[in-house]
Formats: C-alpha cells, structure tokens, sequence
C-alpha cells in the first residue's frame, strides 16, 4: 500500500474541558485522515482513580463519550480515525461506552482498540522488589515518604503500541496514560512504516504532535501580538500534513479564525520547553535545536531538517498522591482606598483565626491583591486602583484547621471596612491537594497491552 | 543606546513544569537574538522575577528558533494543585518578562524591532 502523502492529522482537544467546537468543526470542515483528542494532565489520572473506586464503571473521560456522539457519523463517512487519550484509569469501561454511543447511532462495523498497561499502581510492591526505586526525579525522595497516601501512578506509553492498534484496523484508539505526542505520531509510524530505530523521523513526529498537542496555541491563541489575530471566537484548530521522509506543514482548514505564522508555530515550540536539545520521550530523544522553520504560504508553515537520537531505558511514571488540603475564598473591595482597605481585610482574618487558636505557617498562606499587580509582582509598580479583588487561601494536613479558615473571610462583609462585597460562591471548603511525583521505571518491566472489538 | 522594553523586540510563551516554570522569548531578528544572547543573562531574569521566582534561574538557548528559554525555578508556590497562586502554572510570566527595560545600541534596535 502506498502511504497516503500528505497525511492529515489535526488535534482538536488540548486537555479535558478544551472547547467542544475544535473537533467538532475539524471534521466538518475539510478534509482529515487522523483526529486526536488529548484528555490527561498529571492531575487527572488521580481524579479517575478516585472515581473509579467509587463506581467500577467510572474513571474515563466521559466527555469523549459526548463528544463521540457528535463527530461519529461524520467520522464513519469520511473515514476519519480517532485517537484519543480518553481511557484513564478504566479504557475497558470507556470501551464499553464506545460500543454503546456506535449502538445508539445506528452505526456498525467500527473497530475500537484499547491501548493499556501504564497503570502501576497495582504493580507498585511487585516493582520495588525488582529493584524499581520510584525516587523523586525532582529531589531524589524516596517513594516510602509518601506510602500509603499514593492515589495512582502511570507509566507514560510511546506511540508504538498506539500504532499497533491502527496495524490491526481499529478505528478509534482508546489510550491511557501516553504521551500526548504519541497521539500523532502513532498514525505516522502506522501509515509510514516507520521503524523503532528510524529516529530522526520518529523526532519529526513527535515535534509535530508537541506543536499541536494544546490545540489552538500554535494557531494564534495565546500569541504575544493578539491583536494580529483575527477571528479568536472561530479559532481553527492544527492540522499537520505529514510526509514520510519526516518533513512536515502546519496549517489549518480554511476559512477558519486565527493565524498559522513561524511566529505562532514557535511560540508552541518554546511552551513547557525544558532542555532543547534533550526532548525525551519513551520513542526517541527529539533535538529541538535541529528544527527549521519556513513559511510556506497563507496560514502553512514547513517545518524541517528535525533530528532524533536513541530514547533511554526507561519510562517516566506519574505518581500521585493525597498531601493535605486547601482552601481559597475571595472578597471585592472598591475604592476609596481599596488596596489599603483589602490589606486590612486580609489582617482581620489571621487575627481573628489567631484569636481562636488557628494559625498558618507563612509558606501555606497566599495573599493576593488582584487588580493592584499580582501576576506581575515585583516587575510592575503596585496600584492602588478603583477596586480589588481580596484572594486569600491555606493549605493544611488538618482538614478541620482549613476549613476553619473558610469561616471567617465572608463575615468581613459586615464586620470590616465599607465598600466590602462580591462574596458570591459563599463559604470556601477544604478540599483534596493531589500531589505529583515524577519517577522513572525501566522499559523492560512495562509491557503495553492493545485489546480489539468490533461493534 | 535605546531605552526600550523586550517586547519591541521579542515576544514570548510560558507554562509550568512541576514548581518551576518556563519563560521561552523569541527575538524578531537574527540581530536582535545575538544582542539577547549576549545581555539577557540568568541573573539578570532572576532580578527581574524577584518577587516571584524564589530559586534559581537556568538558561538555555535555541539559536535555530532565535530564542531563549528560562527556567524559573521555585516560581509557582509548589506548583500544580499544591499551589495557591493564582497563577499557578506561569502562564503570564511570558508576558512579565517582555516588560523588562534594556538598553540597547539605537543600531542593533533599529535592525531587532518587530
């Protein structure tokens, strides 16, 4: 079979709660071979574990499963696969409601793979006396400080097994924990017949897919110069036309908003950049530093020339876990004087917890004058502007303590200086802080799993 | 020389990675990223973010792309759901450090600006 060339793969979700219309208006307006859907950020790994162990038919992405319903028929008609990171914690479950949206469409003939073998959790003794230590990547923490308290823990997959699922026909590719470019270069290494040592390709795939893994940002949003974008409410989202050599062209459907520039494109290149030229992923170590990039007409950008070396031996595993709790509540406060007037507001409320024997170390307090220069502190002058916005919030082992807090930021209403209002959302509660824990653990122990229906 | 803010010259995108994040700037010009290269040092970063960027600051460059990449470290308030910040992945420290004032030779800014 001769590999389709361009090949087109756009990513219409950026994480879980990107708006519903990027997918949605990818299929509808143009052409498309691939569309993926990224649904997992660190945090929501142990979302899923909570609901899974609530309900055993929970812990998946269900807006995947609304979305389905929406692009499905379009999908099945222009023989647009679908790859999504949408299995979370429970891909069987998420398959499961898969199979019953293609029922309730009156569809058939679909074929929908499963792509596992990241969860750990269960796995995590077995591992430790393998000789696995899990200590923190970031300070070298042994995993015991955080025994009994872990909530979930994921292996970060590649992208072979991703292509595996569409060797063997699928047609949507459910994945748990993967890394999001994987998303894209899965289909490039299915369609292309690239090879495990193919690494300067295997690169190029994965800057690809880390160009268009936030959806939107490499088209216009998020851009320094907004105000050369035109048409934000009708955003396109990205579309790669991959080749097989490795090259590639961003761009988007025609006639949507926002813009495709070498400006926009290398914004997405700089975001979460750590080390460029040490790109790690389970595949491959992409080179940032080998990328080039040329304009190539109206809202299409080539990009070029991207080196790869070797991966290392080993995965990265997301462990989270349960470290305390947290509150945040806020008060408005207007002028006159409203940024001296939200000082003492937020004086009152330490006094006042102090007075009834609840106190805060400085490091778990926050404090925050919106409007006067927070995101800016300390770079932009502090102003002292018509109202403020009183944000103030702690953090705590003790749930009790935290919520105490919650219980004295309202009352300053009629018990604090004039002009204090916007009290709305009431009551602030404690609620869960998911701590997360970047390990590593050998290739060799982690086996991915790919799993096949038809419905 | 040119008192001027890095925005004339350069824009930028940043994010979180765990309590650090990074602040990557694209120069607008080959002279421009030269000039960077030279004067936008760590230290001088790590100033300018004192009030938010409690560690170290580390620099990369990525000369292909014209551009610099900041880590700030111990910028987040633990970062992820530990954090109380508002902005709690960074996401405006991009845009902080374009307001950054330079300054620069009136010949290099007249090639580097946008």
């Amino acid at each position: 079979m001769t590999p389709r060339s361009p090949l087109l793969i756009a990513n219409g979700q950026g994480f879980w709660g990107d708006s519903i219309l990027g997918p949605i208006r990818l299929v509808r307006e143009g052409p498309l071979h691939y569309l993926t859907l990224d649904y997992l950020a660190e945090v929501t790994m142990s979302i899923m574990q909570k609901l899974k162990s609530r309900n055993p038919g929970a812990g998946y992405a269900t807006d995947f499963i609304e979305m389905l319903a929406r692009i499905l028929p379009i999908c099945k008609e222009k023989g647009i696969k679908i790859i999504a990171s949408a299995g979370g914690v429970n891909s069987a479950a998420c398959m499961h409601a898969t199979g019953e949206v293609i029922k309730k469409l009156g569809l058939s003939g679909l074929k929908v793979a499963t792509v596992t073998g990241d969860d750990v959790l269960s796995r995590l003794t077995e591992l430790k006396q393998q000789g696995e230590s899990f200590k923190n990547l970031d300070d070298g923490r042994p995993l015991a400080e955080v025994a009994g308290k872990i909530t979930s823990a994921n292996a970060y997959l590649g992208a072979f097994p991703v292509a595996e699922a569409l060797n063997r026909g699928a047609d949507i590719v459910i994945c748990g924990r993967v890394t999001d470019p994987s998303l894209v270069l899965g289909p490039m290494i299915h369609e292309f017949g690239w090879q495990p040592e193919d690494f300067d390709q295997l690169a190029a795939g994965t800057v690809a897919g880390h160009i268009v893994e936030c959806g939107a940002q490499c088209t216009g949003a998020n851009y320094t110069n907004w105000h050369e974008i035109e048409d934000f409410a009708h955003i396109g989202y990205p579309i790669v036309e991959a080749h097989p050599g490795g090259e590639f062209f961003i761009t988007k459907h025609h006639g949507t908003g926002g813009k495709v520039s070498v400006d926009t494109v290398t914004s997405q290149l700089v975001y979460e950049m750590g080390d460029p030229r040490r790109y790690l992923t389970p595949d491959v170590i992409a080179d940032f530093t080998s990328i080039q990039l040329a304009p190539a007409g109206v809202d299409r950008v080539r990009v070029y020339g991207i080196k790869g070396a070797a991966p290392t031996k080993f995965l990265k595993v997301s462990v989270s876990y349960e470290s305390g709790y947290k509150a945040v509540g806020q008060l408005t406060i207007s002028g006159p004087e409203a940024l001296a007037k939200a000082r003492l507001c937020a004086e009152i409320i330490w006094k006042r917890l102090e007075f009834d024997g609840v106190t805060f170390a400085e490091a778990n307090k926050c404090v925050e004058f919106l409007g006067a220069g927070v995101c800016h502190e300390g770079i932009v002058p502090a102003m002292d502007p018509p109202e403020i916005v009183l944000r103030v919030g702690v953090k705590d082992k003790d749930k009790t303590k935290v919520n105490r807090f919650g219980m004295e930021i309202v009352p300053l209403v009629t018990s604090g200086p004039p002009g204090v209002t916007g009290f709305a959302g009431g009551r602030p509660k404690a609620t869960e802080i998911i701590s997360y824990w970047p390990a590593l653990v050998g290739k060799d122990k982690i086996e991915p799993h790919v799993e096949l229906a038809e419905f | 020389m040119e008192r001027i803010r890095l925005s004339e010259i350069a824009h930028a995108r940043s994010g979180d990675k765990g309590d650090a994040s990074n602040a990557g700037i694209v120069a607008y010009s080959r002279e421009g990223y030269e000039w960077l290269q030279q004067h936008l040092t760590p230290e001088r970063v790590q100033q300018h973010f004192h009030a938010i960027c409690k560690g170290p600051v580390e620099r990369y460059e990525v000369p292909n792309l014209l551009a610099l990449n900041f880590i700030l470290h111990d910028s987040l308030g633990g970062g992820g759901s530990e954090s109380l910040k508002t902005d709690a992945q960074g996401k405006t420290h991009g845009l902080g450090l374009l307001q950054m004032e330079l300054d620069v030779p009136e010949a290099i800014f007249g090639q580097a600006r946008k």
